[in-house]
């Protein structure tokens, strides 16, 4: 490991008993974190996101493997992790009975800053994070956006160089989220801060990170940067559309062998006849496919290539799309992660905390 | 050492902070002490035929003892919350021990219990009431220790109870009903059947009242104030090895 890795695991595994069921919940991690980076986590609930937070965090002890997280071994030294890291839970960091400006200042002490230097950082986060109006509100008074401000808040109180994310967004509404990521992306500018976080929002990872690790049943099964991802898994999906079944049904032959894979038929939403094929580089090689089918006498009523989703990637790489296996783990009572979604403007209350057997 | 001396001062100033933000909060949980001064004073009044003052007298002791175990008994809800929206997590990633999430806590309780036993020696004043003061100074110390224990319980009952609130309550109220009746707070035990009297003889609550009505009495050298100072360290002693273990393990 070298002083640039700021995060280093070789078989990092946490297996619990859950209703009386054997989980193994991750399963054998290994991890190389350049610092400075602003990664990922990408899966549905329950594939082990944060469990793996919460070893690294030194919030779990792994059953198996070793890690050193900015330096330090989570086992022989957790203190030490504890005092380089930030880590913003899926929960609410605040106490509801605290004050914003209150909690700041205890954190501030709990990370052994004097109280000159708590109180003059605790203002600098009031104002970088736009907690000033309410600063005197206690948290319960707060709503969903204004307690994830006040959580990152809390997580840098004392500069950390390495910030843990556990859903950060989960719950927000739209433009809370667009100014949550507003704040962590000036973090990275001006102090470099190295950014780990979990999501199961596509366009996050997608927009953001630098690098995605894709994660499913306690695995990494992919780890690339989206682009990479997509151009190398999903390929783009090309839409030919026809004026009759029939002459669809023509079509298939010529449009599978122009583009070398099989074609299904299938019907727009307006249930107009379409051939669909997922292709690399679907969108330059659309004027070569309308030509094969013009010279075929089967001109088509239009054309169109969609470039991948990361949910793309998650099919190709597992079969499902991260809704159905989203949807499988809640019914099967999983609770990695808190089951309120996107539709909710408040954050939920996780009564089943992730990974605690 | 001179860590978790300073981690557990940072948790107390921590505690302490939405007290001194909201003080008449600690007024407000003092509604049911004073139900039962107002309400079950008369009743034993009426009951023995003496006068207001002399029932007072033996009577406010054991309502002091009573804030203690209503209010520092409770205070495991507060941080079950704190677990279940994951203000506690945030502490337990932070880098100061364990054991001073659960000493900071268990020390602030010596705050809420020194103002609600003055306010109501307070409100018995204009009735006759009459406290010893260096008595009234030295129950103070024993409530206070006490009620470090017993906040302390209060704190583990939470930690192995988790999520699971209704356990909390539960069992927190089959336990104190029994303990207050049975420390002869609020009628006497002498009148009782032997095996109360027994059990009373190994409640330490029963101790602590007996001491507390010496106390305030002006007994300050009796023999029962020592019976009543060690169950109030004894209390305070499984308490805190008992909170320290269940917070280092959580």
């Amino acid at each position: 490991m070298n002083s640039d890795t700021i995060i280093h695991s070789r078989g990092l595994a946490k297996r619990f008993t859950s209703k009386g069921q054997d989980v193994q919940a991750v399963a054998g991690l290994d991890l190389d974190v350049a610092r400075g980076e602003l990664l990922a986590f990408l899966g549905p609930n329950g594939a082990g996101k944060s469990t793996s937070l919460r070893l690294l965090t030194t919030l779990l002890r792994p059953s198996a493997g070793t890690a050193a997280v900015a330096g330090c071994d989570i086992l022989a030294d957790p203190a030490g992790v504890r005092s380089r890291i930030g880590y913003v839970g899926q929960g609410t960091s605040g106490s509801f009975s605290q004050r914003v400006r209150d909690e700041l200042l205890s954190q501030g002490a709990f990370y052994g800053l004097g109280r000159r230097e708590a109180a003059r950082r605790t203002d600098e986060l009031i104002e970088s994070l736009e907690l000033g109006p309410i600063a005197t509100r206690t948290v319960q008074q707060l709503s969903g956006g204004q307690k994830r401000r006040l959580d990152i808040a809390l997580g840098l109180v004392h500069a950390p160089e390495l910030l843990f994310l556990d859903e950060p967004s989960t719950g927000l509404d739209p433009q809370s989220r667009a100014n949550l990521w507003e704040h962590i992306l000036q973090l990275r500018r001006s102090h470099g801060t190295t950014v780990f976080l979990t999501t199961h929002y596509l366009e996050e990872a997608d927009r953001y990170a630098e690098r995605v690790m894709v994660m499913d049943r306690g695995q990494v099964i992919a780890d690339d940067t989206a682009d990479a991802l997509k151009a190398g898994l999903a390929g783009d999906a090309v839409t030919i559309g026809f004026a009759d079944p029939a002459r669809a049904q023509d079509a298939r032959a010529a449009l599978s062998s122009a583009v070398g894979a099989e074609a299904r038929q299938e019907e727009d939403d307006a249930g107009r006849p379409v051939l669909a094929v997922t292709v690399p580089d679907g969108a330059g090689r659309l004027p070569d496919i309308v030509r094969a089918l013009d010279a075929a006498g089967l001109p088509p009523r239009s054309a169109a290539a969609v470039p991948p989703t990361l949910d793309d990637v998650f099919l190709a790489l597992t079969g499902r799309s991260l809704r159905e296996a989203d949807l499988a783990s809640e019914d099967a009572g999983d609770a990695d992660t808190p089951t309120t979604h996107d539709t909710s403007t408040t954050h939920s209350t996780p009564n089943e905390k992730a990974g605690r057997p | 050492m001179s860590s978790i001396v300073n981690d557990s001062f940072n948790v107390l100033v921590r505690e302490l902070r939405p007290v001194r933000r909201d003080p008449f909060s600690l007024i407000f949980s003092l509604l049911q002490p004073l139900v039962f001064l107002g309400l079950f004073t008369p009743l034993l009044i009426g009951q023995s035929g003496a006068p207001a003052a002399e029932t007072l007298q033996w009577f406010v002791p054991g309502i002091l003892v009573m804030i203690v175990l209503f209010g520092t008994g409770a205070v495991g809800s507060n941080l079950q919350y704190e677990m279940m929206t994951g203000a506690h997590e945030r502490t337990l990633v932070a880098p100061i021990a364990r054991s001073s999430l659960l000493v900071g806590r268990a020390l602030k309780e010596v705050v809420p219990i020194a103002v609600q036993a003055l306010v109501i020696v307070a409100i018995a004043f204009p009735f006759g009431f009459r406290a010893h003061p260096l008595g009234l100074a030295a129950g103070l110390v024993l409530l206070a220790v006490f009620g470090i224990g017993l906040g302390s319980l209060s704190y583990s009952l939470a930690l192995a109870t988790r999520e699971h609130e209704w356990l909390f309550w539960g069992v927190q109220q089959m336990l104190i009903f029994p303990l207050l009746i049975l420390s002869g707070m609020l009628l006497p035990l002498e009148d009782g059947p032997g095996w109360m009297r027994a059990v009373a003889a190994v409640n330490p609550l029963s101790h602590l009242v007996t001491a507390e009505r010496a106390l305030l009495g002006g007994e300050l050298g009796a023999p029962v104030v020592w019976w009543g100072l060690l169950a109030a360290v004894a209390v305070a002693a499984v308490g805190l090895v008992v909170g320290i273990r269940s917070m280092r393990r959580s």
